[in-house]
């Protein structure tokens, strides 16, 4: 046992400990909020859990696969006990009247949240610099950013604080702050995890993920959020796998596809050599390692930026001073509507608001809106063409570049150019993970792994194996 | 197709956000070059993807609609003033000091 609150252990092994007596729960928990309190400079939360209500958490929590281990989740999930503001100052201080169902899920396996993170406003960004609670810091160079949108949940899994972490997925808003944090970040198949209590963006391309210090703390986040809600229509009814069951596992038999289209001639070679080396172990591993195609991969971003848009010109359209937040002075109803959607919306959110109701306006909705919907088949058919051929998993680069500075992405095509890696899972709604695989100019870059729909096994078989593979070299 | 001005402040209005004057060009500039990247979609051949697999929703009208309620404002709000509704103070709000009768 490396100390009295757990902080080296697995969070498997601090639920153990937990569960045996030989940790508390209590010290455990609030030895993390003070981690978090203490690294108050990364600015990784929007709110943070009481002493108090942390020890009454911990102190009643049940003998689940979470047993008093200490957790951090993202702002726009909602919690009944502490607030849910989106990063915006639209919704700055709602309290939601229910919790999600992968809050409730946390609660009955014995979670303590210790805080919500920040994150940029309404997900709408890959940076987390668009929080109306300013930006998230990068534990490893706070000169750079976390990524995002979920950078607050990463710093908070980084920086030590917490072993796993939940973040929220629309284009890569896990993975790709996971990669540039240096951790391992989960998106579920779209389906897989109940969206029942997260704040939408884009429906149809909205996923609650996981971030672990390891691949074993990830696949033991996403195992207790997975399963069917009939609260969310869009949840599944179908088995959920025991993903720790497989660590150790042999990837003898298994087929990994490299898509061509994920190394341009442009990628950096340096991440191009930590992938080589990545999938030099796998093959050394016993997997059988292909060249494949997914040849509508350079048509995701277009595609992205205008179906998310446009869902979320729809979703964002019931912040309006009505029912939510705050509410800005004004001379009729109209104008209150306005004043309190400009005053209460950051520029980002502005910004893809009006893309998304351009492109859903009637006289471009053929060309942009249902043009872009028949081209995101074309992407998912990719995905079935390769997984149908006998490929279990793929493996990627997560993302283009290891974080970047501060303000040095000031062209929004610039800067959406960065989930150009991982926005095509959230079109196919395939399941995707981020994994450290060593460094570049001194910071983590991340590979990534995809599989076939509900095939999250699959994508940890080969995770596990590869962890293990690389040890040491993924900090090299 | 490029945006402009007038199409950037119509948008705004059916979108029901304000958009600064001053921050109007370069909303327009910002626009222009999404728009632009999002072209390459149009030589895109989708005729092998049936053209049911994501039916088409139906559409509104653009144009920035009265706010419509269920039943006439009459009906329920007889003292209307500049949008908003007068309606006769709570009683609790009686109970912690405001004088009865105030609106």
């Amino acid at each position: 046992m490396s100390g009295m609150d757990g902080h080296e252990l697995s969070a498997a092994d601090t639920a153990s400990a937990v569960g045996a007596g030989t940790l508390s729960a209590t010290d455990v928990c609030t030895a993390a909020l003070e981690r978090a309190m203490a690294g108050a400079d990364l600015n990784a939360y929007i709110t943070l859990a009481s002493d108090g209500d942390v020890r009454a958490m911990a102190g009643a929590a049940p003998r689940g696969l979470l047993h008093g281990v200490p957790v951090a989740v993202k702002d726009n999930i909602a919690t009944t006990a502490l607030s849910t503001s989106c990063g915006s100052k639209i919704l700055q201080g709602w309290v939601s009247p229910y919790e999600a169902t992968a809050v409730a899920k946390l609660h009955a396996a014995g979670a303590v949240i210790i805080g919500k993170t920040n994150m940029d406003e309404f997900a709408m960004g890959s940076s987390t610099e668009n929080s109306a609670y300013g930006p998230t810091l990068n534990p490893l160079d706070h000169a750079r950013v976390p990524g995002g949108s979920s950078g607050g949940s990463a710093a908070a899994v980084a920086a030590g604080h917490c072993r796993i972490s939940f973040g929220s997925e629309t284009g890569g808003s896990v993975r790709q702050p996971a990669a540039f944090c240096g951790i391992v970040g989960v998106k579920p198949t779209y389906g897989r995890v109940s969206r029942f209590g997260l704040v939408a963006f884009a429906s149809s391309l909205d996923h609650i993920g996981v971030f672990g210090r390891s691949v074993d703390d990830a696949a033991l986040g996403l195992q207790v959020i997975a399963g069917h809600d009939p609260h969310d229509a869009t949840s599944v009814d179908t088995p959920v796998d025991v993903y720790r069951d497989q660590a150790g596992q042999s990837l003898i038999g298994l087929v990994v596809g490299v898509p061509t289209e994920y190394f341009p001639a442009t990628l950096d070679p340096q991440i191009r050599a930590r992938c080589d080396r990545a999938l030099d172990r796998l093959r050394q591993l016993g997997a059988e390692v292909r060249p494949v195609s997914l040849p509508h991969t350079d048509l995701a971003i277009p595609v992205y930026y205008i179906l998310a848009p446009a869902e979320a010109s729809s979703n964002l359209a019931r912040f309006d001073g009505v029912r939510y937040g705050p509410r800005a002075p004004a001379d009729d109803l109209r104008e209150m509507y306005e004043q309190t959607r400009s005053v209460g919306f950051g520029p980002e959110v502005t910004r893809r608001i009006i893309l998304g109701t351009y492109v859903l306006s009637q006289g471009h909705y053929d060309a942009y809106y249902r043009k872009a919907m028949l081209v995101r088949e074309k992407i998912t058919e990719d995905f079935a063409r390769v997984f149908a051929s006998g490929v279990h998993v793929l493996f990627t680069p997560t993302t283009p570049s290891p974080a970047f500075g501060f303000g040095t992405r000031s062209d929004p095509i610039e800067m959406y150019l960065s989930d150009i890696f991982t926005a095509t899972a959230n079109l196919a709604g395939v399941p995707a993970m981020s994994q450290p695989i060593g460094l570049v100019d001194g910071m983590p870059v991340g590979g990534q792994l995809l599989a076939a729909h509900f095939r999250e096994a699959d994508m940890f078989r080969a995770a596990f194996a590869l962890e293990g593979a690389l040890g040491s070299e993924a900090l090299t | 197709m490029a945006v402009s001005d007038a199409d950037v402040l119509h948008v705004a209005a059916l979108a029901r956000v304000g958009v600064p004057l001053e921050r109007l060009p370069a909303m327009v500039r910002e626009l222009n070059g999404i728009l632009e990247h999002m072209a390459v979609l149009e030589s895109v051949d989708v005729s092998s993807v049936a053209a049911d697999a994501r039916p088409a929703m139906p559409r509104r009208d653009d144009q920035v609609a009265p706010v419509l309620l269920a039943r006439p404002l009459a009906d329920f709000a007889p003292a209307p003033r500049d949008g908003f509704l007068l309606v006769p103070r709570l009683s609790t709000h009686s109970q912690l000091g405001a004088t009865e009768g105030d609106e």
